[in-house]
């Protein structure tokens, strides 16, 4: 498996460390109600098809990385910096 | 036997060998099988279940029955395929499975019980008494049943593993991996040209066949020499594509010394290849399938198309009067070439009707072979054909059932292969994996001039693809042809007909498994064990779902495939973990201290791949206690040095550093004033206690962190991840630089004394209080000191740039030692941090919350990761198990870490659980055991008497409850 990572290119798997879903992105407010704390915390989807989740460049460029892939091809269809989707979104 | 004129072995070196302690001789380019035949050796193995005598089969890496063990002792290997070992001088195999010589095998008796001993006998068989099973059936039927056995020592072998890349991997070097590397080679791409065997060609290299004008083989050394002046070109011989994977990775293994008599010593036996390919060209041929028929697993029953190869590639034919059963042209050939070579064809036994005849050699059309006779090999053949039966001598007979395209590696990723009615077999489906496009015979093509067209074509398109200009390659003049097929698997007839030689599975067990319903094909693989042996069914796979499909009233395709799954052919584990053997699995880290002391006698112990010196010993000491005990009344009473490098170091800089330290650590960092150092905890998101450590303020912009040893990795990557995915505003960059300072605690009553002896400018109180931080100079050499204290003594940690941490430690004892210190190790270092309640993983083991550890206050008000979750019912009140010191009630009696506590009187069983001890030690300071643990309501139980039981070491032990601190509990020794 490889991933194209935005800053270094293109590279083998094992350079990366894998997290959990890109719903860690969206971390609630202070005072946010417990039930979205429990969503934020624990609660996933487990899709057959399209999912995003969060990758560590760790032997590489140290960059958080939103991999938009599909459980079921295993096709990698987009890689982005963290920063930028946290910018795109705020 | 060998014969004259025939084949490109160099007859004029003669390499010696030896097959079970016989020495034989073999010609430079030979293989152990070809030289074998060579020397008339016909049996070479027994069958794994029967212990059936069997001979060589193929001349390929699909070789079920020739396998053998090379080697002695530590350098042994088991089921090497005769087939693919090249001879080397001195060489020396032995054969498998049979006791006590290849020709006299006890175990040849289970062959008379072979109707008992059908598909699934043993789950029939060996049903009672239960315990019997693994204690009696199991070890039986293992020793029984087998192939080579390994040798049982450390395998002392080099190996290794290396990464390739390329714009197009062409798999298999045929007629059609050749036209394709040609074409992509002369565009200018980056080509990878891997093939299992010793030279390129494929089956030119075993046919007689023209190519523009001259002998295929010859044509392919041509193309192999233009493509190794190409620098844009990597010939990879002997290497196997074992495996496609996710975004154009493959793995490959390389057979790069196993066939040298003495390998260059720096040169692996193996590598294990992980390349990576823009586009692939799956040009990996077709192998030719068996047909049952009763008996056809007699030595001297071999594929059509291994004959011609041993004949023209290697001038050597397995028998002296030939005879071929087929159901195509392959067998034809097979009889032409073998004629044209004076060999005596007895007759060729043509299944289908109407076909030509070689010239000189009986052909019996509507041909099927019903009985095979012959006491270690065959000797006779019996066959119906449209005139009656008829038996003709053979010592050899050459089979052909028609091709089976190699789709295994366009499978790997789930895809299934598609059945072609016209050739009857299963063709590769483009697309099956993203990036690899199917040719040759792979995909069908079963003619010379197809599989050459289809190379070039094939690589043009890729060549498309990825942007190159179209090169200048004419496709040469070949043979062309139909294919001309009709199936058949098997015959029927008395007596039992192989489908899988490899595991010794019979149509009669595939039959079996479909009456017992057993009708889905991964099911009948599965108790028939059909296709599960090293070879994994490539000669026989075909052919059992066509005899399932059969017994089952579906059609091939409706039946399908089991599924395709890597490795293609056998990858020794050796190969695929090179480099990470006994230290290579764990690296070693060492500190700058670590030549020092080593020197001083201290055993090192790991922490993480770090190695710490766990105590010092001093002369006359016999115990590690001694010496734990010395070195920490010598940091109580005078001063000791310890090397703390291991911890991780975090530089933070950037505006909103402080910001983002109150995000992180649970209490407040933006209001440390520059020149001094905070203790900090930090938690998961989930409100569990992450690490905890320190935090200097060197300058307004500018923190140092450090982490526990355990958890450094850990926390790099947690604060990447708050400023990268929750805090991106914020502006900072973090860096690990646990590698690039050497730091050591200098921790005693005299620590100032020792560190003025070595600072350029002496310090005082006033400038350095307790928790304060900033630069000194050592010898001119710039540094930092801190005035932190692991230890609860009056201490520092002085930090310079690794290279000269060395220098620096010695420098440090040698002072230390004037004044009546020295260097302690970790043992002692724990004793120190459990006698003032300090903390590490053994408590902050990722299920202890800050409320757990009594740092419940230190939750600040701003937000910090995981104060909501923190919050949390049930994460906090008398409920949980709370951070509590311990002390044995009779001084010296143990107390263990791991052990269990109860109340006093209550039966030690879970239900009454108190909790646990974490650390313990006996503290020559206090004069006691002491431990740290977590107790329910701990800290309402200050005072009161638990019973500590450790389970394991049946220990039990009285303890009184007190506070986690139990030396100095005021801090007076830290600060004065």
């Amino acid at each position: 498996m490889r991933l194209n990572c935005p800053l270094c290119g293109e590279r083998d798997r094992r350079e990366f460390y894998y997290m959990g879903h890109a719903d860690y992105l969206n971390r609630p407010s202070e005072g946010a109600a417990p039930d979205a704390w429990d969503a934020y915390l624990h609660l996933r989807d487990n899709p057959a098809g399209l999912t995003r989740d969060l990758w560590f460049h760790e032997m590489g460029c140290s960059a958080w990385l939103v991999v938009e892939r599909n459980t079921v091809t295993h096709e990698i269809l987009s890689t982005t910096l963290a920063t930028d989707v946290k910018e795109a979104g705020e | 036997m060998r014969v004259a004129g025939k084949g490109r072995v160099n007859r004029h070196v003669t390499v010696p060998f030896t097959f079970d302690g016989k020495r034989y001789s073999a010609f430079e380019g030979d293989t152990l099988a070809s030289a074998l035949l060579a020397n008339d050796v016909r049996l070479v193995g027994r069958s794994f279940k029967y212990h059936r005598p069997r001979g060589i089969f193929s001349a390929g890496s699909e070789e079920p029955n020739a396998l053998v063990t090379i080697g002695h002792g530590a350098d042994r290997t088991p089921n090497v395929r005769a087939t693919m070992q090249e001879v080397y001088e001195g060489l020396s195999a032995r054969s498998q499975n049979a006791w006590p010589s290849l020709r006299w095998d006890m175990l040849a008796v289970n062959d008379s019980f072979a109707p008992f001993l059908g598909a699934g006998f043993y789950y029939k068989t060996f049903m009672w008494p239960k315990a019997f099973w693994e204690r009696v059936y199991e070890p039986v039927i293992r020793r029984a049943a087998g192939l080579g056995a390994l040798s049982g020592q450390h395998d002392v072998g080099r190996y290794d593993k290396a990464f390739a890349h390329c714009d197009v991997l062409v798999i298999g070097g045929g007629p059609t991996g050749l036209m394709a590397a040609l074409v992509a080679g002369r565009a200018g791409a980056d080509v990878i040209l891997a093939d299992e065997n010793s030279e390129f060609g494929g089956r030119l290299t075993g046919e007689v066949e023209e190519i523009d004008g001259q002998q295929g083989h010859a044509w392919a050394d041509r193309v192999v020499a233009e493509l190794a002046q190409m620098p844009n070109v990597r010939l990879m011989r002997r290497t196997t594509v074992t495996g496609s994977y996710d975004q154009g990775s493959f793995g490959a293994l390389e057979r790069v010394s196993l066939h040298h008599a003495c390998p260059h010593p720096d040169a692996p036996l193996e590598t294990f290849w992980r390349i990576t390919a823009k586009r692939s060209i799956l040009a990996a041929g077709a192998l030719e399938r068996p047909i049952a028929f009763p008996n056809n697993d007699r030595p001297g029953i071999m594929q059509a198309g291994a004959v011609r190869t041993y004949l023209n590639r290697w001038g050597v034919v397995p028998g002296r009067k030939v005879a071929v059963f087929t159901n195509n042209d392959s067998g034809h050939r097979t009889a032409q070439d073998l004629h044209d070579a004076g060999i005596e064809v007895t007759g060729i036994i043509d299944a289908r009707t109407d076909v030509g005849s070689v010239v000189g050699v009986p052909t019996f059309n509507d041909g099927q072979v019903v009985a095979t006779a012959g006491r270690r090999g065959v000797e006779q053949v019996t066959f119906t054909h449209s005139g009656g039966q008829k038996t003709i001598a053979a010592d050899c007979l050459a089979v052909s059932g028609g091709w089976n395209p190699s789709v295994h590696l366009s499978c790997h990723m789930n895809a299934r292969p598609q059945w072609r009615e016209d050739i009857a077999a299963f063709v590769a489906a483009d697309g099956a994996v993203p990036g690899m496009s199917i040719a040759g015979a792979a995909a069908g093509a079963f003619t010379t001039a197809a599989c050459l067209s289809g190379g070039a074509n094939t690589a043009l398109g890729v060549l498309a693809d990825l942007g190159f200009t179209k090169p200048e390659v004419a496709v040469p003049k070949a043979q062309d042809g139909t294919y001309d097929i009709t199936p058949l698997w098997s015959v029927a007839g008395n007596g039992r007909a192989w489908l899988d030689f490899q595991n010794d599975v019979t149509v009669k067990d595939v039959s079996l498994a479909a009456t017992e319903n057993f009708a889905s094909v991964e099911h009948m693989k599965r108790y028939t064990t059909q296709g599960m042996a090293p070879d994994q069914g490539k000669n026989s796979n075909i052919g059992a779902l066509a005899v399932l499909a059969d017994a089952t009233g579906r059609t091939i395709p409706e039946t399908g495939t089991t599924t395709y799954r890597p490795p293609y052919t056998p990858v020794s584990i050796a190969a695929m973990g090179a480099g990470a053997r006994g230290k290579g699995f764990a690296p070693e880290r060492f500190t700058t201290s670590h030549t020092a002391s080593v020197q001083r006698g201290a055993p090192m112990i790991e922490a993480g791949l770090w190695y710490r010196p766990s105590y010092f010993p001093a002369r006359g000491e016999t115990t590690w206690q001694e010496a734990c005990e010395r070195e920490v009344r010598m940091v109580r009473n005078a001063v000791g040095i310890c090397d703390v490098s291991t911890l991780g170091k975090i530089d933070l800089q950037g505006p909103d550093a402080g910001a983002f330290l109150d995000l992180v650590y649970t209490n407040t960092f933006s209001t440390l004033k520059p020149g001094r150092v905070r203790y900090g905890v930090m938690l998961r998101e989930d409100g569990h206690v992450m690490d905890d450590g320190t935090a200097a303020r060197l300058g307004p912009d500018h923190f140092v962190l450090t982490t526990t040893t355990a958890a450094a990795g850990q926390v790099m990557r947690h604060l990447e991840f708050v400023h990268q995915c929750i805090a991106p505003q914020m502006n900072l960059r973090l860096a690990s630089v646990t590698e690039h300072w050497a730091q050591f605690a200098v921790a005693g009553p005299n620590a100032r004394e020792v560190l003025n002896a070595v600072v350029d400018d002496p310090i005082t109180e006033e400038e350095f209080p307790f928790m304060a931080c900033g630069a000194v100079a050592i010898s001119g050499v710039e540094g930092r000191l801190f005035r932190i204290s692991f230890s609860g003594e009056h201490a520092y940690e002085v930090a310079v740039p690794a290279r000269y941490g060395d220098g620096l430690f010695r420098m440090l004892l040698s002072v230390a030692e004037a004044l009546g210190g020295g260097p302690y190790g970790m043992e002692a270092l724990n004793v120190l941090r459990i006698e003032k309640g300090f903390l590490t993983h053994a408590e902050l083991h990722g299920r202890t919350t800050a409320f757990d550890l009594g740092l419940g206050t230190m939750i600040a008000k701003k937000d910090c990761i995981g104060k909501a979750a923190a919050r949390r019912p049930g994460l906090t009140g008398p409920e949980r198990e709370q951070l509590v010191g311990l002390r044995a009630v009779k001084a010296g009696d143990e107390i263990t870490a791991g052990a269990h506590l109860f109340r006093e009187g209550a039966k030690p069983i879970r239900e009454n659980g108190l909790g646990y001890v974490t650390s313990a030690c006996y503290s020559p300071t206090m004069g006691n055991t002491l431990a740290l643990g977590f107790l329910r309501n701990g800290r309402a139980r200050h005072g009161k008497r638990v019973l500590m039981v450790d389970h394991l070491r049946q220990i039990s032990t009285v303890c009184e409850v007190c506070d986690p601190v139990f030396f100095d509990p005021e801090g007076r020794r830290a600060r004065g």
